[in-house]
C-alpha cells in the first residue's frame, strides 16, 4: 500500500500548513506533495517554505508561483471579472513585495507536474490541469468524457489537481480517477472555516481519496491578516468559510453552495 | 480575405455550440452579430434528433460544456429537452433574451438544474441598467420582460449570469457595473452575476459602427507567444441545420461551413476574418467566463510595481 498527502493551494496560510504538516506525520504517508500556489491570499508569504523544507514536501509551480518567479504583472489566476481582478491585485502586489528574491528563485526552478507509477497505476500530479496551469477544474463542469480526454492525453490513470480552491473526486467507469484536492490556503466557500488536504492511497492497484479536514488557529490568520492591512473582505472568508471574492469564475452549482 | 491567413487546427472539441433555433428571434438587437430577428431565416431551428446526434459525437470526443444560442433559443419548443439530453452528460448554457421565460419554463429549468451533477447557465442578456438605454438597443418593453425573467430565476436558485455588452469608456467600468448589480437588486436577483462582452463588429453593429471595423486581419506574428487556446477554432464548433461552422461569430460567412458533421469540422480554419481580430485580442470571448474584458490589467511581461 502507498499513501501521498497531497496539499493544494497554501495561499500563505502557514498556521493552516504547520497545523496540516503535524496532521500528516500522525497519519504516516509515504510522501507529501504540494501541488503549487505556495503563496497568495494571505499574509507573510515567506513563511510557508521553511516549513515545506523541513518537512520535505515536494512542490509544484502553480500560476502564483510561475508569476512571482518570473516576475509577471499579475497572478494568472484566470480571473476575468473587474471586481475579482481589483482583489486579486491587491493579493499579488502585496505577495510580490514580500517573497524574498531567494524563494522567487526557487519557485522557478520547481517542476510544472510530476509523473509518479504506483503499484502499476500512473499518477499525474498537476496543478490546474495537464493542459494549462491555470484550467479551472470544477466538478460541475467536468463530465466524464472531458476527464477521459485528460486522462488519456495525459497519459496517466490517476490526476490530481488544486486550482479551484474546492475538492472533488470523481471514479471514471473505466477505474481511472481524477481527484481535486481542494486547498489549506481557504475554506471552501462552505460556511465552515476548516481547510483541506488529501490523502490518496493505491492499494493493490485499487485507487482512494479521503479529504481530510484540517482545523487550525484561524482567527490568529485573521489577525495576521488583519496587522497586514489585508483587505476586510479576505479576512472575512477566513472567518466564516464564505468566499466573498474571486466569485466570478464559480460555475452555477458552486456558486449556487456559497452564501455570496 | 487573406491567403495568407495563419491556420488553427481544432485542438480538441471543448465546446460544442448548438444553434437551436436559427437566426430566428422574437427581437432585433441593433448590436446583433449575427443579424437575427423575427423575420431572419438564414437559419432554422434544429430538430431534437440532430441535436441528440450532435450531443453523441461530441459526447465522443470528449466534449467539455454545450451552449444552446440562436436567435432566442427558447422559440424552439423543443429546448427543454433538449438540455435534458445535454446535461445528462455535461454541463449546458443557455444564451437568451429571457422575454419567454415564464413560471412553467422557469419551473422546468429548475428541474433539470437540480437533476444533473452538472451546471445549467442560463445567460440573460441585458444592454442597459435603464429602461431608456436598454430599450433603445434591444426594443421596448425588452427591459422589463428580462428582468422578470431574472427575478423568476433567481427565485427559483438558478442565479442567472446576465451578459452585457461593453458599450461605456474605461473611466465608468465599476460605476456602470455598480448601476447593473443595483437594478438587478432591485428586480429581485440578491446575487447578481454579471459578464461583460465586447461589442462586436459584425452584422448589424457592424452596419451602425461601420468604423468599429479593425485595420487588419490576424497574421502569423500576431500569433507569436499568444495562447492559441483562446480561440475559438482551437476549442468549439457550432452546430446549425445548415451544417456545422467553426465559431458562432462567423455563422454568416460561407467559408466558415467547415462540414455536415462534427468530424467532416475537424480540420484547421483560417483566420481570414476581422472577427477573428475580436477573438484574437478578447480570447474566447462566448465562453462563460473566459473574456478578458478590463485590457488596462492584463499587460503581461511587466514587473509589478
Amino acid at each position: 500500500m502507498t499513501r501521498l498527502a497531497l496539499l493544494g493551494g497554501l495561499y500563505s496560510n502557514d498556521r493552516a500548513l504547520a497545523a496540516a504538516l503535524a496532521d500528516i506525520a500522525r497519519h504516516g504517508v509515504d510522501a507529501t506533495y504540494c501541488l503549487g500556489d505556495l503563496g497568495a491570499f494571505g499574509p507573510h508569504p515567506d513563511r510557508v517554505y521553511p516549513l515545506l523544507h523541513d518537512a520535505g514536501v515536494l512542490c509544484l509551480q502553480g500560476n502564483y508561483d510561475n508569476s512571482l518567479a518570473g516576475g509577471l504583472a499579475d497572478c494568472q489566476c484566470g480571473y476575468t471579472d473587474p471586481r475579482d481582478n481589483h482583489f486579486a491585485r491587491i493579493s499579488y502586489r502585496y505577495t510580490f513585495g514580500r517573497t524574498s528574491d531567494a524563494h522567487k528563485a526557487w519557485l522557478g526552478t520547481l517542476p510544472f507536474e510530476r509523473r509518479l507509477e504506483i503499484e502499476g497505476r500512473r499518477v499525474l500530479l498537476c496543478h490546474g490541469s495537464p493542459r494549462k496551469i491555470n484550467e479551472f477544474l470544477w466538478e460541475s463542469t467536468s463530465p466524464d468524457q472531458f476527464l477521459a480526454y485528460l486522462l488519456d492525453t495525459a497519459a496517466a490513470d490517476v490526476l490530481c489537481v488544486t486550482h479551484t480552491g474546492i475538492k472533488w473526486h470523481r471514479a471514471l467507469a473505466d477505474g481511472r480517477h481524477v481527484v481535486n484536492v481542494g486547498v489549506l490556503g481557504r475554506p471552501e466557500n462552505d460556511g465552515t472555516p476548516a481547510v483541506w488536504y488529501t490523502l490518496l492511497t493505491v492499494d493493490r492497484g485499487r485507487v482512494s481519496a479521503e479529504f481530510v479536514p484540517v482545523a487550525y488557529d484561524y482567527r490568529a490568520l485573521a489577525a495576521d491578516m488583519d496587522a497586514e492591512r489585508l483587505p476586510v473582505e479576505f479576512i472575512e472568508t477566513i472567518l466564516t468559510g464564505w468566499w466573498t471574492t474571486c466569485l466570478e469564475v464559480l460555475p452555477h452549482k458552486e456558486r449556487a453552495r456559497g452564501r455570496f | 480575405m487573406s491567403p495568407s491567413a495563419p491556420a488553427i487546427p481544432l485542438v480538441h472539441l471543448d465546446h460544442l455550440w448548438l444553434q437551436v433555433s436559427g437566426t430566428r428571434c422574437n427581437i432585433a438587437c441593433a448590436h446583433c452579430f449575427n443579424s437575427s430577428g423575427p423575420d431572419v431565416r438564414t437559419f432554422g431551428h434544429l430538430t431534437p434528433a440532430l441535436v441528440d446526434e450532435a450531443i453523441g459525437a461530441a459526447a465522443g470526443r470528449g466534449v467539455r460544456e454545450i451552449f444552446f444560442t440562436g436567435g432566442e433559443p427558447f422559440l424552439n419548443p423543443h429546448l427543454p429537452g433538449m438540455l435534458e439530453t445535454a446535461l445528462a452528460v455535461a454541463p449546458a448554457t443557455v444564451l437568451t433574451n429571457g422575454m419567454l421565460i415564464g413560471d412553467r419554463i422557469a419551473d422546468r429549468l429548475a428541474g433539470l438544474a437540480a437533476a444533473s451533477r452538472y451546471s445549467l447557465e442560463i445567460r440573460v442578456s441585458l444592454d442597459g441598467y435603464t429602461e431608456a438605454a436598454n430599450d433603445a438597443i434591444r426594443g421596448a418593453g425588452v427591459f422589463r420582460q428580462a428582468l422578470a425573467a431574472v427575478a423568476r430565476l433567481s427565485r427559483r436558485g438558478l442565479l442567472p449570469l446576465v451578459t452585457i455588452v461593453r458599450t461605456w469608456p474605461d473611466e465608468e467600468e465599476l460605476a456602470t457595473l455598480d448601476g447593473f448589480a443595483r437594478v438587478l437588486r432591485e428586480a429581485g436577483d440578491e446575487r447578481p452575476r454579471i459578464k461583460v462582452l465586447p461589442a462586436l463588429p459584425l452584422g448589424r453593429e457592424l452596419a451602425r459602427h461601420p468604423e468599429a471595423l479593425p485595420g487588419g486581419l490576424v497574421t502569423d506574428a500576431m500569433l507569436e507567444d499568444f495562447d492559441r487556446d483562446l480561440l475559438m477554432c482551437s476549442n468549439s464548433r457550432v452546430v446549425t441545420d445548415r451544417g456545422v461552422w467553426v465559431c458562432p461569430l462567423l455563422v454568416d460567412a460561407a467559408d466558415a461551413r467547415l462540414g455536415s458533421t462534427l468530424d467532416e469540422a475537424d480540420r484547421p480554419y483560417a483566420l481570414q476574418h476581422h472577427a477573428c481580430v475580436s477573438c484574437w485580442h478578447y480570447g474566447t470571448i462566448c465562453g462563460n467566463v473566459s473574456a478578458q474584458i478590463d485590457g488596462p490589467d492584463t499587460a503581461r511581461r511587466e514587473r509589478p510595481a
